[in-house]
């Protein structure tokens, strides 16, 4: 089985033989994988193919593999956000989006490795120990959907799902030099996936090509009465599949280049843009004042919502218990074993930002920042169709580098987190290396205008040969 | 007269109640008729708080509290909006509750209510909505239990959360703020007060003008006047042996009749409300004007409405709209007899006689008490006979036409009493003799008689003034 086959290819193959040798392929890749990517492989996933070869392969996706991210609910098979405190919880029924993917045929190959609870930026904070990248395997992988961008990149699943709070799709598609997009908040339904920070996340794919990014969305986005959230829009995301950025206007935000960004990265990025501009783009300057607070906000505003957010996990009803004389003991015993410690640090510091007398200063503050922030994006959009930065301001760092440093870990996110805060649309495509580390170009676009930066990313990738290198470590 | 408040009695009332007749909960389709049903069958990963479920707002749910709202004269805010109330506790399965902060859908209202000196208005602080918890079941006793089992078929459930000010003097006057409140709730046909949990209510009660004390754990109206009576007398002790009271919330016992302190201020939870991100705010002020639609008379325009189209007096118009039943069962009794006769034999006869038996007016037909008004008023029988029919039919059932009958309650004819009279006349001489030489006693003997020969059937009354008559020709 050749890896890095898109959807395509794989339904060629199904037609050829079958959905159940493909599956078969896919899982014994993954038997043999040393990256860590998949924290479980379903053991249905085989006849869940057989049955979609004897429906005789009806549906978008009839036969397609694809690895969901540990926090996406998946009936019946372990959802645990990598978490020691879920040990044991097996959903009693699909997310939204796990609705969908089965009703377009597609099959649920297993679960992949992330940041507990998806908390942070490297895939090192997991119960089930670290994803290794597969460019490298002292580096991580990117987080918090680490497994999900691994597993693509070293040809494990074609596709997969991550999520995306403040970068976590985002972040580990560049580092792993696939694509990723978070979609505006409210296009795809959050029913199943379990919260981090609810105001700021989003379902997103990833891919080895633009044209999957956009198969996918086309069966998970849409309108789902039970996550009030959830926008009623129709869109056909494989519209945009065309190579035309004639005219197409870009901004480039000198705040996403600042202190401490990789010369090799910067110069990817920019490469990047002067490839647009002989494609018949044009680039302007822009400003985004408020940048620089985002990373705060961010933070006070997802841990202030995950300290709630995590408060069900007491050891009553699922997962983890343990006893202890009474049930608060027990609750605090369950949380303090269950949790680590990047979970614990965000829940304390997310308890103290809502607490009576700092309540004013920290979350009503940063509630006050995002929407500062989000008028920078509406003002920046105003004059050009997309904005152009570099996803992440570094390649891949090593593991064990900066986990013990919470602070730095944050600071790599100030590139994606102002997108989460304003809700729009972004995408992440492979633009150049770093050394032998990939480098993503970041695409940002206007709410719900997910097919411009689609189209611009896929003009991108048809002119250019960033994607065709593989990583060392595809089985 | 006016009231004196001697001790300085204040009390506000914190009322949840449940809609109970919505059909599904507030945030999740799981069917609310719950109630005779085995533990943790009503429920979904919504109202389970499973991870990665998200609510969505019940409208129907929207649209009661609206109503309640307009009801208690509140103003309906332009936008409301959902905040997460954060604590721990078992019953309550996502480790918070969801419930409404600074933009609570109905503010600023008022009731009135027959208070010690007459009427007088209490004001409504806010009502909210929020979700009800599950239920904690302890197996043997709550300190001594052996663990505790936990049903979430009520965890869900919409409710109204009706915050009045601190305006009530007494605990007749809390006691009579309860029982208008549930009237209003009952003509809103929001919910069934008669299921168990239906109306909850937290008191806040000070004394001589000082701090209060939050009163919990209240489950029934007679309850709540006992407890603020306990509390009351407890708060005086505690001042007049030169105690202080603080700000405190005190749990009530009910069986044992005292209320017992829960938690002081040091220890008093910081809930770090902050918006429910999975709800989006709520317009609800366009909602208004369809509701006010279906906004039914309320008790006071009802009370002020009989008075003037029936005639019938204050307190009959009083007695009649308190309940809703009553009221829609009298003006059916009053669109076939006299209104005003109606109206006695409604508010002061079937009302008591259903009472004393615990029973509420659905025991009784329309039918069945016109036709007892009209063999009274058509002088077929007696007053006291009407009573002795409505009593059988209570205890026995059959139809007043039979039970006439049976009982020979049929009052006899004319000339029968007269003959009677008559006769007792002839028959007893002395009687009448010491009667005209003034002895008052010796007329209830002839009566005796009279009713004797006419087996009792005869009107007493009426006999007896056949008989004055006959003696004084």
């Amino acid at each position: 089985m050749a890896a890095w086959t898109d959807i395509s290819g794989i339904i060629q193959k199904i037609a050829d033989s079958s959905a159940e040798e493909v599956t078969a392929a896919y899982i014994e890749t993954i038997g043999k994988s040393r990256i860590n990517g998949f924290t479980t492989v379903w053991d249905e996933a085989i006849n869940v193919a057989r049955e979609i070869d004897a429906k005789g392969h009806a549906g978008p996706l009839a036969g397609v593999p694809i690895a969901i991210k540990e926090n996406i609910s998946t009936k019946g098979l372990s959802t645990t956000c990598s978490s020691k405190i879920l040990q044991g919880y097996v959903p009693p029924y699909d997310a939204h989006v796990i609705e969908r993917l089965k009703e377009a045929g597609a099959v649920i190959l297993g679960k992949t490795n992330m940041d507990e609870f998806a908390m942070g930026t490297s895939t090192e904070s997991s119960c089930y120990g670290p994803t290794f990248n597969p460019w490298d395997m002292d580096r991580v992988p990117g987080g918090s959907s680490g497994g999900s961008a691994a597993v693509v990149a070293a040809g494990e699943a074609p596709v997969s799902l991550g999520s995306d709070t403040g970068g976590s799709v985002r972040c580990p598609a560049a580092f792993c030099g696939v694509v990723g997009l978070k979609p505006t908040y409210g296009c795809i339904s959050r029913y199943g996936l379990i919260s981090y920070a609810n105001s700021l996340e989003q379902i997103g794919p990833l891919a080895t090509n633009v044209a999957d990014i956009a198969t996918i969305m086309d069966v998970v986005a849409g309108y789902d009465h039970r996550d009030s959230t959830s926008i009623n829009r129709e869109n056909t995301y494989s519209d945009a599949l065309k190579d035309d950025v004639k005219g197409m206007k870009i901004g480039v935000p000198d705040e996403y280049f600042g202190e401490g960004i990789d010369k090799d990265v910067e110069k990817s990025v920019w490469d990047a843009i002067g490839k647009f501009e002989d494609m018949g783009a044009t680039y302007e300057k822009v400003s985004m004042p408020h940048t620089k607070y985002a990373l705060a906000s961010y933070y006070i505003i997802a841990m202030s919502e995950a300290s709630s957010n995590l408060a069900r996990f007491d050891g009553t009803r699922y997962g983890l218990r343990t006893e202890g004389e009474n049930w608060h003991v027990m609750a605090s015993k369950t949380r303090a074993e269950g949790f680590g410690t990047e979970v614990k640090r965000r829940i304390l510091l997310g308890t103290y930002a809502l607490s009576a007398g700092y309540h004013d200063k920290y979350y009503l503050k940063a509630l006050k920042v995002r929407t500062l922030v989000k008028q920078d994006f509406d003002k920046a959009l105003a004059n050009v169709d997309v904005l152009m930065a570099p996803t992440m301001p570094t390649p891949a760092f090593k593991i064990g580098e900066k986990i013990e440093d919470p602070l730095s870990l944050y600071l790599a996110d100030v590139n994606t987190v102002p997108v989460n805060l304003a809700g729009v649309p972004s995408i992440s495509v492979p633009c150049g290396f770093a050394g032998d580390m990939p480098v993503g170009l970041q695409i940002i676009g206007k709410h719900f205008d997910e097919n411009t930066i689609i189209k611009a990313a896929y003009s991108f990738e048809q002119n250019t040969d960033h994607n065709s290198r593989r990583p060392p470590e595809v089985a | 007269m006016v009231y004196e408040n001697p001790d300085g009695v204040r009390i506000g009332l914190e009322v949840h109640v449940q809609l109970n007749k919505l059909n599904t909960k507030l945030f999740c389709g799981c069917s609310t008729n719950y109630h005779d049903s085995e533990p943790n069958t009503h429920v979904c990963p919504v109202c389970l708080g499973l991870p990665g479920s998200l609510p969505v707002i019940n409208e129907k749910a929207v649209e009661f509290a609206i109503k309640i709202g307009l009801a208690l004269n509140c103003n309906i805010v332009e936008q409301t909006q959902f905040h997460r109330k954060n604590y721990y506790y078992p019953d309550l399965p996502k480790g918070f509750q969801t419930t409404q902060y600074d933009f609570p859908i109905a503010g600023e209202g008022k009731i009135v209510i027959e208070g010690e000196d007459g009427e007088r208005v209490i004001r409504i602080t806010r009502a909210h909505m929020e979700e009800d918890p599950g239920r904690l079941q302890h197996m043997g006793s709550i300190d001594k239990s052996k663990g505790t089992l936990i049903n979430y078929n009520r965890s869900g459930m919409t409710l109204i959360e009706i915050v009045s000010e601190p305006d009530m003097r007494s605990p007749k006057e809390a006691r009579r703020y309860l029982d208008k409140l549930r009237s209003i709730l009952d003509y809103l046909d929001v919910f069934d007060g008669d299921l168990e949990g239906a109306m909850r209510v937290d008191a806040n009660v000070s004394v001589y003008m000082g701090e209060r004390v939050e009163v919990k754990n209240i489950s029934s109206f007679k309850g709540a006047e006992r407890a603020l009576l306990y509390e009351i007398m407890r708060q005086k002790n505690h001042i007049r042996r030169g105690g202080e009271i603080t700000l405190e919330t005190r749990h009530f016992d009910e069986a044992r009749g005292v209320t017992l302190s829960m938690r002081t201020k040091e220890t008093e939870n910081d809930y770090r409300y902050f918006p429910e991100p999975d709800l989006v705010p709520l317009r609800v002020a366009d909602w208004v004007p369809e509701v006010l639609k279906t906004l039914p008379e309320l008790p006071d325009a009802k009370r002020d409405r009989f008075i003037k189209e029936y005639g019938i007096i204050d307190m009959h118009a009083r007695a009649l709209t308190t309940e809703i039943k009553v009221a829609n069962f009298y003006e059916e009794v009053a669109s076939k007899v006299d209104p005003k006769a109606a109206a006695v034999w409604v508010a002061d006869i079937l009302k008591g006689e259903l009472n004393y038996r615990d029973l509420n007016v659905d025991a009784f037909t329309v039918e069945d008490i016109v036709s007892v008004i009209e063999l009274v008023t058509s002088n077929k029988i007696t007053e006291q006979s009407g009573v002795e029919i409505i009593r059988a039919v209570l205890d026995n059932g059959g139809k007043p036409q039979d039970i006439v009958k049976e009982k020979g309650l049929l009052k006899v004819e004319d000339d029968i009493v007269a003959k009677a009279v008559e006769e007792a006349i002839a028959e007893n001489p002395e009687a009448v003799a010491d009667y005209r030489a003034g002895k008052e006693k010796s007329l209830n003997f002839i009566v005796g008689k009279v009713m004797q020969k006419t087996k009792g059937r005869a009107d007493a009354r009426e006999a007896r003034e056949k008989l004055l008559a006959k003696l004084d020709e």
